[in-house]
């Protein structure tokens, strides 16, 4: 990575990433890209959310579901650890509480191929920076 | 779509600004930051405006430090940026260590750049070349993320020499510390930097004057430094519209004890421990009564039902004898006993005394034990007086902020539970089953079936009664040590 010298020059390098991501979900089966975000804090770790990150990038490699699975840090539902969120195309994020492997199999069969809602999911309980005083 | 009914309640009161990326970037990626506005704030500032306008943005919102004592950053900034000297430091207090308090952990695990874009900041404003992180070693995974966040800033040019094409250089270094309490006060913190015990000494003069190795420094908590780059994005009138007259933004309350969704929650000040609990807490466990939240830590209060609908804020906080603390909320439920707690909070501040002034160092240790005779049934009416007169004169007489504020478990739990500590002391009753000592075992007439289990289980002959018979528990020989109970199968023996 080239150092970044301007103001300008971020600006400009932030909308490159977003041309390559956007550009990136395109090409994968055009916006059929399933994204999945596993907290990954210490608390959700010692909760038992590397073994999911482990099962669920295995997992949906091998039934063929075109995913990007990443790490994050935590969202702050301690009391429902480990937590994964879900983004289907055209979707909003969905958050599922309380993930062992029984229930990230049952997240990628019934949810992520089927659309069909999986039990214990948490609401959005807060407002972005961007939805409030804007 | 059919959506989960789980806790459809939960209501949108919360709003994330020091949170804003958490649980949202990958933290392990700067591109990640980067598309979410990262370093916009630096670049900005960098190209757009001369340090004393920066600062003058900060004293606008109206932010103050988010580690306890609420002192106005802009102001801190200022009094750091006047100092004349050829050398200048800004300082990250990540010496979290309140117990139940983990916020600062959360933001470095899940959006380290955007406290080194605030160090950063604070470096241009102040005219300091040089950043240092103090962290607990407890903290792992964080110094793993930091130390990641901390090459990527570097190979971007957002750490380094001539950042953003300026003048401006600046870099940050992390240093450990062993997670000593006290080390969360930032004269204690500069000690334990520069290699020297984790005392704190006397202020002024101020670390704004002659901090770490004897030049200005600016030290402010992790949670302050994540608001900063928002701050100077959106405006300082877009900040200080949320909050309230003299506390303004947003703050991070770690959820934790009687309370169903337990977790990190980022509010708007002035909202009520109401809303906070029964809201987004989603209520008290298994249906039970609410009885205390204690604030701040061991340096906060226990606050009760008539506190409910207080707005939280620096002040009211304070008024009602309590602290903001760093953020930690305890919450209570009936089986809580408040001599206990207190006793807790006393127990955790005398192993953290660092010794150095004699009030702290002896007259924690004295009220705690003062508070072990009530709890074990010793204590007398004067003990109380004596528990009253000695916190104050702690508050009083110690040395720093950790003395100064140790006994408010003490006397807020006096002021608000005034009848328990009698009970202990005079009925030699503990209402909430919690001290052992003033708890008897007894057996239900009605369940007991007479199976002698028990009696053959106690060690010391206390239980009598004939086969097929109730038993009874001779309180005088009874040594409370619960074998009776471990055996029944009855659910005859019980605590009260």
């Amino acid at each position: 990575m080239t150092k970044i010298k301007s103001f300008e020059a971020l600006k400009k390098y932030q909308e490159e990433l977003k041309r390559i991501g956007d550009s990136m979900e395109e090409v994968r089966n055009a916006g059929n890209l399933v994204k999945v975000k596993i907290a990954m804090a210490t608390c959700s770790n010692a909760a038992g959310a590397e073994e999911i990150m482990n099962f669920m990038t295995e997992a949906l490699d091998k039934r063929g579901v075109d995913a990007l699975v990443t790490k994050t840090g935590c969202m702050g539902y301690c009391y429902a650890e480990p937590t994964i969120e879900v983004t289907l195309p055209n979707h909003e994020p969905v958050v599922f509480a309380d993930v062992d492997v029984q229930k990230a199999d049952q997240i990628i069969e019934s949810y992520i191929k089927q659309g069909e809602m999986v039990e214990g999911v948490i609401p959005v309980n807060y407002k972005t920076i961007d939805e409030q005083y804007n | 779509m059919p959506v989960a009914t789980l806790t459809e309640i939960a209501v949108k009161k919360q709003i994330r600004i020091a949170l804003r990326n958490c649980g949202v970037i990958n933290p392990e990626k700067i591109e990640d930051y980067i598309g979410r506005d990262g370093y916009f704030a630096l670049g900005m500032v960098l190209s757009e405006m001369t340090p004393e306008n920066a600062i003058g943005v900060i004293k606008d919102s109206g932010i103050r430090g988010r580690g306890g004592a609420g002192f106005p950053t802009g102001l801190k900034w200022e009094f750091a940026s006047k100092s004349k000297s050829d050398q200048k430091y800004v300082v990250c207090n990540a010496d979290e260590g309140d117990p139940g308090a983990f916020m600062d952990r959360s933001i470095l695990e899940g959006d380290p750049h955007t406290v080194l874009e605030a160090m950063a900041l604070c470096g241009y404003c102040i005219g300091a070349n040089t950043g240092y992180i103090y962290i607990r070693a407890e903290y792992p995974l964080a110094i793993e993320r930091l130390k990641t966040a901390i090459s990527q800033a570097r190979e971007f040019g957002f750490l380094g020499k001539s950042i953003f094409g300026s003048e401006f250089e600046f870099d940050i270094h992390l240093k450990y510390g062993a997670g000593a309490f006290v080390c969360g006060e930032e004269t204690a913190l500069i000690h334990s930097m520069e290699g020297l015990r984790g005392e704190p000494s006397l202020k002024p003069p101020f670390p704004a004057e002659s901090g770490y190795l004897g030049k200005p420094t600016n030290v402010n908590n992790v949670e302050t430094y994540a608001n900063i780059p928002v701050i100077f994005l959106k405006g300082a009138e877009w900040f200080s519209g949320i909050g309230t007259e003299k506390s303004k933004g947003t703050k991070v309350f770690a959820l934790a004890g009687k309370v169903n969704n337990v977790g990190l929650v980022e509010v708007p000040m002035g909202i009520t421990l109401r809303e906070v609990i029964f809201e987004i807490g989603g209520g008290i466990k298994d249906g039970k009564s609410f009885k205390a939240v204690q604030t701040g830590g061991p340096s906060g209060g226990c606050l009760t039902e008539k506190h409910l609908d207080t707005p939280i804020d620096y002040e009211n906080l304070i008024a009602c004898g309590s602290m903001m603390g760093s953020g930690g909320m305890i919450v209570m439920d009936e089986d809580d006993c408040m001599v206990s707690i207190a006793k807790f909070f006393l127990d955790f501040t005398v192993e953290e005394s660092c010794g150095k002034c004699s009030p702290c160092r002896i007259g924690n240790k004295r009220l705690y034990e003062l508070l072990d005779r009530i709890c074990t049934g010793k204590g007398e009416m004067p003990d109380l007086d004596r528990l009253r007169n000695l916190s104050e004169v702690i508050k009083d007489t110690s040395l720093c902020g950790l003395g100064q504020s140790s006994p408010n478990p003490v006397l807020s739990t006096l002021n608000n539970f005034y009848h328990e500590y009698v009970s202990h002391v005079v009925d030699k009753k503990c209402q909430a089953g919690v001290c052992r000592d003033l708890l008897e075992y007894f057996i239900i007439e009605d369940n007991c079936v007479g199976c002698t289990a028990c009696a053959r289980a106690c060690p010391v002959g206390a239980i009598s009664g004939e086969r097929k018979e109730p038993h009874l528990i001779n309180p005088d020989t009874c040594i409370k040590c619960g074998a009776c109970l471990e055996k029944c199968k009855f659910d005859a023996v019980i605590l009260r």
